[in-house]
C-alpha cells in the first residue's frame, strides 16, 4: 500500500480514537445541567471522567500534529479555512479543561456553578462544530487553486453542515449518558440509562438521515456497508440499554461512532478535501502528502509508538474502572476544607 | 496593523510567550514534586509527603493553563501562518506529531493516574507516574525545541523548486542540530531555575508568616531544596548560555551583533555593554558601563576574537540573500536587521534578572545555614522576589531569540512576511486576536488568584495515605482519597 493511504488511514484512526473517547466526555459535560440533581451528583458525574478527559483530548492534537507532518497541505487549508469554528472550539476548549482542574478548588457555590457553565458550553461548542467541520469537508467547500479557502464562515453553515453538527451533537450526547449510566451507581445511573434511550432515538434519525445524504452524495460500496453497520451499531446499542446492558450500550455507540467516522473516511478517499470551486483544485492522498521519506520516519515512529500509547490507556481505564457512587466522593472537599 | 502579517505576529507572540509562562514551571515542578514524593518514601518524614502534595496542588493549577494555552499553539500554525506551514511541514510537521504521540499521551495520562491514583496505585507506583510525567515534559520540550532549532538553523532538508517547499532529507540531523544540542539543555535548566525559584519563593512566604509558624520547620526544607537547586541550575544554565552564544555567533552572527548593538566590526577585544543611556542604536551614545573584551569572548570564546558588527553583517546577508536562488523568499534591499534595541535589551535582562535570582538564591541559602532563621521582612520579599525574577529572564530569553531571528522565521529560507495566511481576513485575524488576549488576560487574574489563595492556605495537615494494591483498596465503599 502507498505510504499516503497508509497514513489517510491512520489519521482516520486518530480521529475516531478522538470522536470516540473525547466524545463521551463531552457529552458528559453537555449532560451535567440535565442528569445531575445537586453539587454532589455533579461531582459524581465528573469524577467519571476526572483521570481520562486529557488524555483523550491529545488524540486530536495527535490528529492535528499527524495531518501537519503527512499533509501539510491539508493541514494549512483546513485550519486557515476553517478559522472562526476552529478559534471557537479552541475557546471552548480552554474554559472546559480549567474548568475540571478548577472548579474543586474553591467551596463557593457560585465558583462551582460558573465553572460548570465553563464545562457545559465548553462541551456543546466543539461538540456541534466539529460536525459542522466533517460535513463541510465531505461536502466539499471552495477552494482555488493555491489550495487556499475562499469562502467565509457562512459557507460552513449551510444546512448539511448543520446537520453534521446535530448528528455528532446528539451522537455525544446519547454516548455520554451510556458513559454515566455505565460508569456511575445509585439513582443517577437509571436516569442517565433512560435517558440514553431517548437521546439515541433522536440521534438515529439525524444520523440516519446525515449518511444517507453522505452516501449519495459522495459514497461507495464500502462507506454503504460501513454506515449501515454502524446505524445498525447504534440501534443495538438502544435496544441492550433498553434491557439494562449499560455495558453492550456503550459498546454501542461506540462502534457507531467509530465506523460512521469510517465510513466518512472511505467515501472521502483519495480526496482529502474536496474542492467546490473546480474538481481540479481539490487536496487529495497525493498533491497534499508530505514527502516519501517523512511518510516513512513518521510510520516507524508510528509502528513502534502507538501500541505502547494505546496499553497505557487502556491500563488507566482498567485502573479506574470501578463505578463511582455518591458516597464515595469525599464529604471534605463539599464543604471545602481540603 | 492594516495587514494579517502584523496581527499574526502580535497574537504568536502574546499567545506564545504566554504558553511559556506556564511551562517551565510544570516542567521543573514535576521534577521537584517526584523528588519530594521520592523523599518522603525514603525518609517517611511526614513534612516531604506534606510539600509533595501541596506543591503537587500548585503544579496542576498551573499544569491546566499550560494545556490548554498549548493547544492554541498547536493550531494557530494552520491557522494564522498557512504560507508558513506549506513551506515547512514536510520537516517541521513531524516533531509535532512525534511530540503529540509520544510526549502529550504520556504526560496527560500519567498525571491522571497520579492525581486519582493515591488510593489505587501502590506507593512506589505513584511516585513513578510523578517521574514518567517529568520525563513526558522533557520529552516534549525536545521535540518542539528541535522544531524551533531547525527554525533557527534549518538542516537535513533540501529545496525543491518544483513544489516549492522545504523538505526532510535527514531526520536524525534535525533531532541533534547542533543548535539544538545547546538550546535543549539551557532552556530545561532554566525551567528548573524557575520552579526551584518558586518553590523558594512559596516556601520562604509561608515561613515567615505568623500563620504558619508552626509549620517552619518544614518549610524550612522547601527553602533549602529551592534554593539549591537554584544555584546548581543556574549555573549550568550559565555554562550553556555560553555554548549557545557561540553556536549562535557561528549560526546566525547577525543575531550576536543584534544582541551587543554592534555596529561596526570590532575586530579583537569587543566590549560588552552591561547599561546603555542614550538610544542604544549605537549612533549617540551617552554613558555607558562596559566590560571589556567580554563580548569577544562570548561570542568566540576568546578575548581577542573578532566580532562582525551590523552594518558589515548587513552588507553580506544583501549579497548572499539578495540574490540567492535557493533561499525562496529573499528581498535584494532587505535590511535583514532585527530592532535592535528589543534584542540589545532582552538579552540583558534575560541574563540579569535571571542572575540576580540567582544571587539571591545564595544569599538564602547563606542566611539559613545551620539552622539560622532568618524571618524578618526583607527576607520575605527578597525570596518572593526570586521567581518572578527568574520568570522574566525566561520571557526575555525568548523574545530575544525570536526576534533576533528576524525578519527570517527560517533563518536564511523564508521571511516571516511570506508566512502568513492568503485566506485569512483581518477582520478575521483581529476577531482571534482579541478574543485569545481577552481570555488569556481574564485568565491569567484566575489562576494568579487561585495559586495566591493555595498559597495562603499553606500544606494541608498530615494525612496517612492509603497504600493500596494495584487497581484499588479492600475498603470498595470508602470515600475516594481524591476527587475533583
Ligand atoms: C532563567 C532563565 C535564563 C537565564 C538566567 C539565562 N537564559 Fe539564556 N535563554 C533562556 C533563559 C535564560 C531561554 C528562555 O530558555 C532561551 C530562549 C531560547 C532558548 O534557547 O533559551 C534563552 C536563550 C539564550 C540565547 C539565544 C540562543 C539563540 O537564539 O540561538 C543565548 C545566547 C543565551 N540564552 C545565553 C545566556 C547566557 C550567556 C546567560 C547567562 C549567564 C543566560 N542565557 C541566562
Ligand atoms: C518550537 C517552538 C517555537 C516555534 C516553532 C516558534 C515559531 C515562531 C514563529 C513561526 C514566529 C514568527 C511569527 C512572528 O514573527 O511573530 C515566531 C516568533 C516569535 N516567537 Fe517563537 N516559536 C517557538 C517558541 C517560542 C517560545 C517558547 C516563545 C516564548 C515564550 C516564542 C516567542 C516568540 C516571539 C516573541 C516571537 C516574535 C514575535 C514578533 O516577531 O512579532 N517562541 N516564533
Ligand atoms: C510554538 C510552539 C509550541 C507548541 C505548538 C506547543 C504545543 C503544546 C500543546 C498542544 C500542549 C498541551 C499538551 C496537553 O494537552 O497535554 C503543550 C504543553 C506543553 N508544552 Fe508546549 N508548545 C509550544 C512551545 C513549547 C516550548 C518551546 C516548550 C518547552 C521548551 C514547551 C513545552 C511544553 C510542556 C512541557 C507542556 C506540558 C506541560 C504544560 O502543559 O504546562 N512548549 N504545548
Amino acid at each position: 500500500m502507498e505510504l499516503t493511504t497508509v497514513w489517510f488511514i491512520l489519521i482516520a484512526v486518530l480521529w475516531i480514537g478522538y470522536f470516540t473517547l473525547e466524545g463521551f466526555d463531552f457529552g458528559v459535560g453537555m449532560l451535567l445541567p440535565v442528569l445531575a440533581r445537586d453539587d454532589r451528583e455533579r461531582r459524581q458525574m465528573i469524577n467519571t471522567i476526572g483521570p481520562v478527559w486529557d488524555g483523550n483530548e491529545v488524540w486530536v492534537l495527535t490528529a492535528g500534529g499527524a495531518t501537519f507532518a503527512a499533509f501539510p497541505e491539508w493541514y494549512a487549508t483546513l485550519f486557515s479555512g476553517f478559522y472562526l469554528p476552529l478559534l471557537l472550539i479552541l475557546v471552548a476548549l480552554i474554559v472546559r479543561g480549567l474548568a475540571f482542574e478548577y472548579r474543586h478548588q474553591r467551596p463557593e457555590a457560585a465558583w462551582h456553578s460558573w465553572w460548570d457553565r465553563a464545562i457545559i458550553v465548553g462541551s456543546y461548542v466543539p461538540a456541534f462544530l466539529w460536525g459542522v467541520a466533517f460535513a463541510n469537508i465531505v461536502r466539499g467547500v471552495p477552494i482555488d487553486e493555491s489550495k487556499d479557502f475562499t469562502g467565509t464562515i457562512f459557507t460552513l453553515l449551510n444546512p448539511v453542515g448543520l446537520l453534521g453538527g446535530l448528528v455528532t451533537l446528539f451522537l455525544f450526547l446519547t454516548h455520554g449518558a451510556m458513559f454515566v449510566a455505565l460508569k456511575t451507581d445509585g439513582d443517577i445511573r437509571h436516569r442517565a440509562r433512560a435517558l440514553s434511550i431517548k437521546l439515541g432515538l433522536v440521534a438515529a434519525v439525524v444520523a440516519v438521515a446525515f449518511l444517507v445524504w453522505a452516501q449519495v452524495h459522495t459514497g461507495n460500496g464500502w462507506s454503504a456497508l460501513l454506515f449501515v453497520v454502524a446505524a445498525l451499531a447504534l440501534v443495538a446499542g438502544i435496544a441492550t440499554a433498553y434491557a439494562g446492558r449499560e455495558g453492550w450500550g456503550f459498546i454501542g455507540t461506540f462502534v457507531c461512532i467509530a465506523l460512521a467516522v469510517a465510513g466518512l473516511f472511505v467515501a472521502l478517499f483519495p480526496d482529502v478535501m474536496p474542492s467546490s470551486t473546480d474538481p481540479a483544485f481539490s487536496l487529495n492522498t497525493t498533491n497534499a502528502a508530505a514527502t516519501h521519506y517523512t511518510l516513512t520516519v513518521m510510520t516507524v515512529v508510528a509502528a513502534i509508538f502507538t501500541p505502547i500509547v494505546l496499553c497505557y490507556q487502556a491500563w488507566t481505564y482498567w485502573i479506574f474502572r470501578k463505578r463511582i457512587s455518591i458516597h464515595h466522593i469525599p464529604e471534605a472537599e463539599l464543604e471545602g476544607i481540603h | 496593523m492594516d495587514s494579517i502579517l502584523d496581527i499574526a505576529r502580535w497574537q504568536f507572540g502574546i499567545t506564545t510567550v504566554y504558553h511559556f509562562f506556564f511551562v517551565p514551571l510544570t516542567i521543573g515542578l514535576t521534577l521537584l514534586v517526584a523528588v519530594m514524593e521520592t523523599l518522603w518514601l525514603r525518609t517517611r518524614s511526614p513534612e516531604w509527603l506534606r510539600l509533595t502534595k501541596f506543591f503537587g496542588k500548585l503544579m496542576l493549577i498551573n499544569f491546566a493553563i499550560g494545556v490548554v494555552t498549548g493547544i492554541v499553539q498547536e493550531f494557530q500554525f494552520g491557522m494564522n501562518w498557512s504560507d508558513y506551514s506549506r513551506f515547512v511541514g514536510d520537516v517541521f510537521g513531524a516533531p509535532l506529531a512525534v511530540e503529540a504521540l509520544l510526549a502529550f499521551f504520556l504526560e496527560s495520562t500519567f498525571l491522571g493516574l497520579w492525581i486519582f491514583g493515591w488510593d489505587k496505585l501502590p506507593r512506589g507506583l505513584h511516585a513513578g507516574c510523578m517521574w514518567i510525567v517529568h520525563v513526558g515534559t522533557l520529552a516534549s520540550s525536545w521535540f518542539i525545541l528541535s522544531a524551533n532549532s531547525w527554525m533557527q538553523h534549518p538542516v537535513g532538508y533540501k529545496y525543491n523548486p518544483d513544489t516549492g517547499r522545504a523538505e526532510l532529507t535527514d531526520f536524525a540531523a534535525v533531532m541533534f542540530n547542533k543548535v539544538q544540542l545547546v538550546t535543549f539543555p539551557h532552556v530545561i535548566l532554566a525551567a528548573y531555575m524557575t520552579a526551584a525559584a518558586f518553590v523558594l519563593g512559596v516556601s520562604a512566604w509561608l515561613y515567615v508568616s505568623k500563620k504558619h509558624q508552626a509549620d517552619r520547620a518544614m518549610y524550612r526544607m522547601g527553602i533549602r531544596l529551592g534554593a539549591w537547586v537554584v544555584l546548581v541550575a543556574g549555573l549550568g544554565v550559565a555554562v550553556t548560555g555560553d555554548f549557545q552564544g557561540k553556536v549562535m555567533t557561528e549560526v546566525q552572527p547577525m543575531k550576536m551583533a543584534a544582541a551587543e548593538a554592534l555596529y561596526d566590526t570590532e575586530d579583537s577585544c569587543a566590549p560588552f555593554s552591561i547599561f546603555t543611556i542614550g538610544t542604544p542604536d549605537g549612533t549617540s551614545e551617552k554613558f555607558a558601563i562596559t566590560v571589556p573584551c567580554l563580548l569577544s569572548f562570548l561570542a568566540t570564546g576568546s578575548f581577542d576574537g573578532k566580532v562582525e558588527g551590523i552594518n558589515d553583517l548587513r552588507a553580506q546577508y544583501q549579497e548572499k540573500y539578495g540574490q540567492d536562488p535557493g533561499a525562496r523568499y529573499y528581498d535584494p534591499s532587505g535590511s535583514y536587521t532585527p530592532i535592535i534595541p528589543v534584542t540589545y535589551w532582552t538579552f540583558r535582562y534575560m541574563i540579569g534578572l535571571g542572575m540576580a535570582g540567582a544571587f539571591f538564591a545564595a544569599l538564602i541559602l547563606f542566611l539559613t545555614r545551620k539552622g539560622r532563621a532568618p524571618t524578618s521582612k526583607w527576607f520575605g520579599r527578597m525570596a518572593v522576589a526570586t521567581p518572578i525574577l527568574v520568570l522574566l529572564a525566561n520571557s526575555a530569553g525568548w523574545i530575544f531569540t525570536e526576534m533576533g531571528r528576524q525578519p527570517w522565521v527560517v533563518f536564511g529560507l523564508m521571511t516571516t512576511a511570506h508566512g502568513d495566511s492568503p485566506g485569512v481576513s483581518t477582520t478575521e485575524a483581529w476577531i482571534s486576536l482579541v478574543t485569545l488576549t481577552l481570555l488569556y488576560g481574564g485568565l491569567a487574574v484566575i489562576e494568579v488568584g487561585l495559586i495566591l489563595r493555595t498559597i495562603r492556605t499553606g500544606a494541608d495537615a498530615y494525612q496517612e495515605p492509603p497504600n493500596p494494591t494495584l487497581g484499588g483498596s479492600d475498603d470498595e465503599d470508602r470515600p475516594l482519597a481524591f476527587a475533583y
